[in-house]
């Protein structure tokens, strides 16, 4: 048999394993993540047998107009993640080094292009894409990266540029996001060659602030004392709004988390069971890492009730208005946590602080990420000034293992919570 | 009240016993690769030496990167809060310590009552601590001890700039090539960790009286350099080494 045969049995494979998992969930009250993300990646690993388009896009990007043309989004971020949970980080980012790519560039990079060429990871590489968009709302690497995958796959690119909103967020910025919209939909149209469905925009843009809104009711939920999840259960539930962000799926799915998060609240139930001591963590999770971090935590009866990560998906809210979704979604996108000033990104620290009743702030230096880790020794600053809690910083990568070290960072968790339980005796 | 402090660290192992506020005795071994023997021999001779019996100490803290190891300690903290408490212990009025033991450096701002308010501990590399004095003194072929009492007497002191303990090595190695004089090789090494030290400190905010603890304490060259650094007298006491096992002895009398 030759090999294109052999892949389209594969794919066929993929594609009936898929349909078969999506027919028996019709019958199941509520699937899990782990069903709904396995349908996901195999419908998008046979996007080629049902002509449907595959987009790559970051995960800050504006992804309403993709799925409103049945595009399937694809996130090379969310990918990384899952090659840092399953611990398969440090192999691929040696293979991007041996490519010639310096270790000092993000892992969520390095991971995904070493990937591609290899079809590794945990789930045997990403299915090709047809279009890549890139909005440079979350850092400035990704313009690089997509460029190199755009290269790699000779497919075409559509890069949406957010300036930086150091406070407002001015007219001129407004009318150049704007205009960028524009030409991104034009971008769609031409890649699909499909006219553009505005109709089907209006509702999955509802789909998505109503996914939004479910998801900060969720991490609103760990509010309460104690805690019904931590931002642990936060990293895992999030890839949905990641993901699936203006689908009926997600919707369903926050709605029923929702619903289990408020029986927990309702019956007393705590993520961690003697919870004492309530924190904030900043910055990405370290992947590879979650669990023994969550389990050290907890062993000082301390639970991580919310963190800025996963609270950016839902964060710029307040900036959408349904009757004018592409205009709002233009702000929205622009103003998310990455791409404001450290004064302002302190002032949303500071009410999180405040709206989940913490005792301190873990602030996780990250190798990989610039723009997450760049200021937050101010941040820390401004806190300590503010509120005065204890903070501790904690130098790792969110997917490179090679940049942890378990027993400096075991040690100044231990020495961190000494401090918060000596306060908490006064 | 007869207490007990192991402070097993990633080079030496150090044993103190303390009663009514006063150091009953000390002891330092090397660590080795066995982190809990370590704890044991060195509590033993130190017992031994003191001529002191198991019984007649009523609590054993341990402290350190091998606390867990301790398995006969009542209780574990972390060197920073040991560190506190034996500052404390040998000057109540201290305010910021600086620890540089084999592994890491720490900076830490301690309250009137001598607790930890905030600390600063170095990332994963090992610029700057005792394992870096190590490699240093292999290159340079002098012994460690009497890096010191060298460094004191150059004039001009080489520019060591890489912040990383491999390439500073090398970068060494050619300042030995190039016919640099030993005593300011040593003396740009001793002015490196002070950059790096007072950079730690600068985030927790120095206020005086400071005291530096630690194995790297007892190298004067390095605390000359950090006083001409940071502008402050630096106090250094006899106990440095053992001030965590001390620091663990007062905290397990509060047990």
């Amino acid at each position: 048999m030759n090999s294109s045969n052999s892949d389209f049995l594969k794919t066929l494979g993929i594609y009936l394993f898929g349909q078969a998992k999506k027919f028996s969930l019709r019958f199941k009250k509520a699937p899990t993540m782990k069903e709904l993300m396995m349908v996901y990646y195999s419908e998008a690993k046979s996007a080629k047998l049902t002509g449907k388009k595959v987009a790559w896009i970051t995960s800050g990007g504006p992804v309403e107009p993709l799925i409103a043309m049945d595009i399937i989004p694809i996130y090379p971020e969310n990918h990384g993640a899952m090659i840092g949970a399953s611990k398969m980080g440090a192999g691929l980012c040696e293979k991007a080094e041996a490519m010639g790519y310096s270790n000092d560039l993000c892992s969520y990079a390095r991971s995904d292009i070493a990937c591609a060429t290899v079809n590794g990871g945990p789930i045997g590489g990403l299915p090709r894409p047809d279009m890549l968009v890139c909005c440079n709302n979350i850092c400035g690497t990704v313009l690089k990266w997509y460029e190199v995958q755009a290269r790699y796959f000779n497919v075409p690119l559509f890069i949406l540029d957010t300036p930086f909103c150091h406070t407002g967020y001015s007219e001129e910025a407004a009318r150049y996001v704007r205009a960028q919209i524009d030409e991104y939909i034009l971008f769609i149209e031409e890649t699909c060659k499909k006219k553009y469905d505005f109709e089907r925009l209006r509702q999955v843009g509802h789909l998505s602030y109503e996914g939004q809104q479910l998801w900060q009711a969720v991490l609103d939920t760990a509010a309460h004392r104690p805690a019904p999840m931590s931002a642990f259960d936060a990293f895992y539930h999030l890839a949905l709004i990641v993901t699936l962000r203006g689908t009926k799926e997600a919707v369903n799915y926050y709605q029923q988390l929702l619903s289990t998060m408020k029986d927990r609240v309702a019956r007393g139930i705590s993520v961690v069971p003697n919870e004492k001591y309530r924190l904030l963590w900043d910055n990405i999770p370290i992947w590879p890492r979650t669990r023994w971090l969550s389990q050290k935590f907890a062993s000082h009866n301390a639970c991580l009730v919310a963190d800025t990560y996963t609270s950016a998906w839902c964060g710029a809210m307040k900036y959408i208005d349904e009757s004018k979704f592409l205009d709002s979604m233009a702000e929205a996108y622009t103003r998310i946590y990455l791409n404001i000033g450290v004064d302002e990104m302190a002032k949303m620290v500071i009410e999180m602080i405040d709206k989940y009743d913490v005792d301190g702030f873990v602030l996780h230096s990250n190798r990989s990420c610039k723009p997450y880790s760049f200021g937050q020794l101010d941040i820390q600053r401004i806190v300590e000034k503010e509120r005065g809690i204890p903070c501790l910083m904690i130098e790792a990568d969110m997917v490179d293992d090679r940049s942890f070290s378990e027993s400096q960072i075991s040690t100044r968790i231990d020495a961190f919570m000494e401090i918060i339980k000596e306060r908490k005796k006064i | 009240m007869r207490t007990a402090g192991i402070d097993i660290g990633s080079i030496t192992a150090k044993a103190a016993i303390v009663e009514d506020g006063k150091i009953l005795g000390t002891k330092i071994i090397f660590t080795g690769y066995n982190a809990e023997a370590a704890g044991l021999k060195v509590y033993e001779d130190l017992l031994s030496e003191s001529g002191l019996t198991t019984s007649s100490v009523s609590k054993i803290v341990s402290t350190g990167y091998g606390r867990n190891s301790v398995k006969f300690s009542d209780k574990t903290f972390t060197e920073i809060m040991a560190h506190a408490a034996g500052a404390y212990f040998l000057n109540s009025k201290i305010r910021t310590i600086i620890d540089i033991g084999g592994q890491d450096s720490k900076a830490m701002a301690l309250d009137e009552r001598g607790k930890v308010k905030n600390f600063v501990m170095n990332d994963k590399c090992a610029a700057g601590t005792g394992r870096f004095l190590e490699v240093m003194a292999r290159a340079l072929e002098v012994n460690l001890d009497e890096f010191g009492a060298m460094s004191l007497q150059s004039k001009q002191p080489s520019k060591i700039s890489s912040l990383c303990t491999v390439f500073a090595e090398s970068e060494v190695i050619s300042l030995i090539a190039r016919g640099e004089k030993r005593q300011d090789i040593i003396a740009g090494i001793h002015e490196s960790i002070a950059a790096r030290v007072s950079s730690m400190l600068a985030r927790v905010g120095v206020s005086e009286p400071v005291m530096i603890t630690g194995g790297v304490a007892r190298n004067a060259g390095v605390v000359d350099a950090l006083t001409r650094k940071l502008g402050v007298k630096i106090a250094v006491s006899s106990y440095a080494q053992v001030n965590g096992a001390i620091g663990a002895a007062v905290l397990a009398s509060s047990l």
